[in-house]
């Protein structure tokens, strides 16, 4: 029962560090599955943050903080959509463009107004989500097995877990179920054909570019206003570029992207607990080679080694109407 | 082409990228403008710190020789059609050669050891660029996502054998041994003495010269060499490059491996020139800059060297500007950077139709 409890920790943790790389993950699908690249998710999340951070303490409503980092993520979106769809720009240096913008402002503007070297000053009370406890956790904790599991993983996150949880069924059921989630996958595999058939191949991705935004919106502003509390430089430390591996080891599904972004939080939150445990048979682990861990299974898995994951057939490259 | 949006060869090939990379400054005035200080003052001041006086010079030259090389990096790979993210990671894996090499042979004299340690950098970075070249014309994973991969793994590794490997007994810091005499590149002012010349300390060394042999020699390659013709085809077009008996699969390796090599090149300066001892982070970023400097030197070698000349400028400069005005922290330089990689790469052809209706206008009239 004790080690039930432990890995139940565990799994709470890593339900917690899963979540801004779940958001991550859905946002890049999205942008990806209608044809454009981006591997500017970093800095999308780290500019909400920031946002979310310092509205968060100026109004001291974790709400007004959250509407803030959506904005600010979509602003980034549409400089993404411009520089890609609407100029036909090189996507990747786009997305470098956005991740360095995002890195260089929010410092710079942190420094500006809090002089504590970037960092917002710690958020409390209703500048953070509350924890929510979800009906009768209390009640049910004394059934076996599953009433732990209920009470301790479940329930008691706040709201933006929640919303990224529903975020991925939801994602789910809007690009396989409904008319506009065939068309952006359309419009990720063949352009040319959703143009034939009359519908503008320009407004399909800058739909799906602002998706993207929303739900970097989402994950950023859950690191700054819920994880932690306020706003550090480069908080994000490279979680957008592990959703964009999460989305290779996804192959660019929904629900196999929760399930990844499951399996790198689930990585990280043991890497903090393995650091200096033996194994047996294997000895100690470096912490750094759990860490690379993530990284490593991609590249693998992109070699096509293990499986062999292709992305949309027209991802990263504009479209040009007439030749 | 439509004939709205033709430009005159000097109108695209130098008109054109210095209108973006002024529209990239000028984004860069406003920024200042916004947190309340006057952008003019600010750039005077940069130019001040960087270029006023011998030492503020020796820095702003040292800044650059690491921006010559990551830039000259990501131009190879650009120029066959390559984008290598991995420049922060080869450079790493540069300065794990580099200190390898340097504390096996360090006491020998330098004129074994340092020229061990450079080929030990160059060859780990290509090594490692080499991988993911591999992988892209193997397995056709995408270069651009396994090169980010490959920062982080690189890091990691860094990281591990710092901290439980190389750090000698007792010390705090997570850092390597120093060097012995033999590995250790003489700086500039050292080397000029004998000369009868006092130049200020400043942490410009060899590795500057070496820097500018680079660029010479990658533009021998690029323009002048079949290897360098064969680059540029499958860049342009790999269909083309297989009629014509290429193999886009080897030049995609071999311009990753050169793009890599160049990278890890960056840990002589640092590392061999400046630091001698492997430390952490000592890539600090630089080789994201390469991509700024690559972009704005348009993938030319002379380009790359006056463009990361002005990142030089914009490093010191900046560094001093900060001194001076708190509130325009080291953080602008990455704004700028950001700024010039958004306006002179992504939106490089923004103002490419308004161009071409003013010139054609010019030549009607």
């Amino acid at each position: 029962m004790e080690g039930y409890l432990l890995a139940l920790g565990v799994l709470d943790s890593a339900l917690r560090l899963a979540v801004p790389l779940t958001c991550a993950c859905l946002a890049g699908l999205y942008s990806e599955r209608a044809g454009v690249v981006d591997i500017g998710l970093e800095g999308k999340m780290l500019a909400a943050a920031f946002a979310s951070a310092t509205t968060a303490l100026a109004t001291g409503s974790a709400m007004a903080g959250l509407a803030a980092g959506l904005a600010a993520a979509l602003m980034l979106a549409l400089v993404h959509g411009f520089a890609c769809i609407s100029q036909r720009g090189n996507q990747i240096v786009s997305g470098v463009a956005i991740n360095m913008l995002a890195a260089g402002l929010t410092a710079l503007l942190g420094h500006v107004w809090y002089n504590q070297g970037g960092r917002t000053p710690a958020l409390e009370g209703g500048a953070r989500f509350a924890e929510i406890a979800l009906p009768l956790a209390e009640t049910l904790r004394a059934v076996p097995l599953l009433g732990p599991f209920y009470a301790e993983v479940v329930s008691g996150h706040p709201l933006p877990v929640y919303l990224a949880l529903v975020a991925v069924p939801a994602t789910w059921f809007l690009l396989y179920r409904t008319r506009w989630g065939l068309r952006i996958r359309a419009v990720g595999e063949n352009p040319a054909a959703v143009d034939t058939a009359g519908i503008a191949v320009g407004r399909l991705r800058y739909s799906a570019v602002l998706a993207c935004g929303l739900l970097c919106g989402l994950g950023g502003s859950y690191m700054a206003v819920s994880q932690a509390a306020g706003f550090l430089p480069n908080m994000t430390a490279g979680k957008g570029f592990i959703a964009l591996a999460a989305l290779i080891f996804a192959k660019w599904r929904p629900l196999a992207a929760l399930g990844a972004c499951l399996l790198f939080g689930l990585l990280d939150a043991g890497a903090i607990r393995l650091q200096g445990v033996i194994l047996p048979g294997i000895g100690s682990v470096p912490v750094q080679a759990i860490q690379a861990l993530p990284y490593i299974l991609t590249v693998i898995l992109l070699a096509g080694f293990v499986g062999r994951a292709i992305p949309p057939r027209a991802s990263g490259i504009p479209y040009v109407k007439e030749r | 082409m439509s004939p709205a949006t033709s430009l005159p060869r000097w109108a695209d090939v130098v008109l054109l990228p210095a209108l973006n990379v002024a529209l990239a400054f000028l984004a860069a005035g406003l920024v200042v403008l916004a947190i309340g200080e006057n952008p003019l003052e600010a750039t005077a001041l940069l130019l001040r710190g960087a270029l006023g006086h011998a030492e503020g010079l020796g820095f702003t030259l040292y800044y650059a020789t690491n921006f010559v090389f990551t830039g000259l990096a990501v131009a190879v790979a650009f120029h066959a059609g390559l984008f290598n993210i991995g420049g922060e990671g080869q450079a790493m894996l540069g300065g794990i050669g580099a200190a390898a090499a340097a504390l096996a042979l360090g006491h020998l004299p330098g004129a074994v050891a340092l020229p061990a340690a450079i080929l030990a950098a160059a060859l780990c970075g290509a090594g490692w660029a080499a991988v993911p070249g591999w992988l892209q014309a193997r397995r056709g994973s995408h270069v651009v996502i396994t090169t980010i991969m490959f920062n982080f793994i690189a890091s990691a590794l860094l990281v591990y054998l710092l901290v439980d490997v190389l750090r000698p007994e007792g010390m705090m810091e997570p850092s390597s041994r120093g060097f012995a005499s033999g590995a250790r590149l003489p700086f500039i002012h050292e080397a000029v003495a004998p000369l009868g010349l006092a130049l200020p300390k400043t942490p410009l060394n060899l590795a500057f010269p070496l820097a500018l042999l680079a660029a010479l020699l990658v533009w021998l390659l690029i323009y002048r060499s079949r290897l360098g013709y064969a680059i540029r085809i499958v860049g342009a077009n790999p269909e083309a490059a297989r009629y014509a008996g290429i193999s886009p699969a080897k030049i995609t390796v071999l311009a990753m491996a050169i793009s890599g090599a160049l990278a890890g090149m960056m840990a002589v300066n640092e590392i061999l020139g400046v630091q001698h001892r492997l430390l952490l982070a000592f890539t600090a970023g630089y080789g994201f800059v390469g991509i700024a400097v690559a972009l704005m030197g348009r993938g030319h070698p002379a380009g790359i060297v006056l463009a990361a000349l002005l990142f030089g400028v914009l490093y010191q400069g900046g560094t001093e500007l900060a001194f001076d005005k708190p509130n325009i922290s080291r953080d602008m330089i990455v704004v700028i950077q950001g700024l010039v990689v958004l306006f002179a790469g992504a939106l490089e052809f923004m103002l490419r139709p308004a161009l071409a209706r003013v010139l054609q206008r010019r030549r009607r009239g």
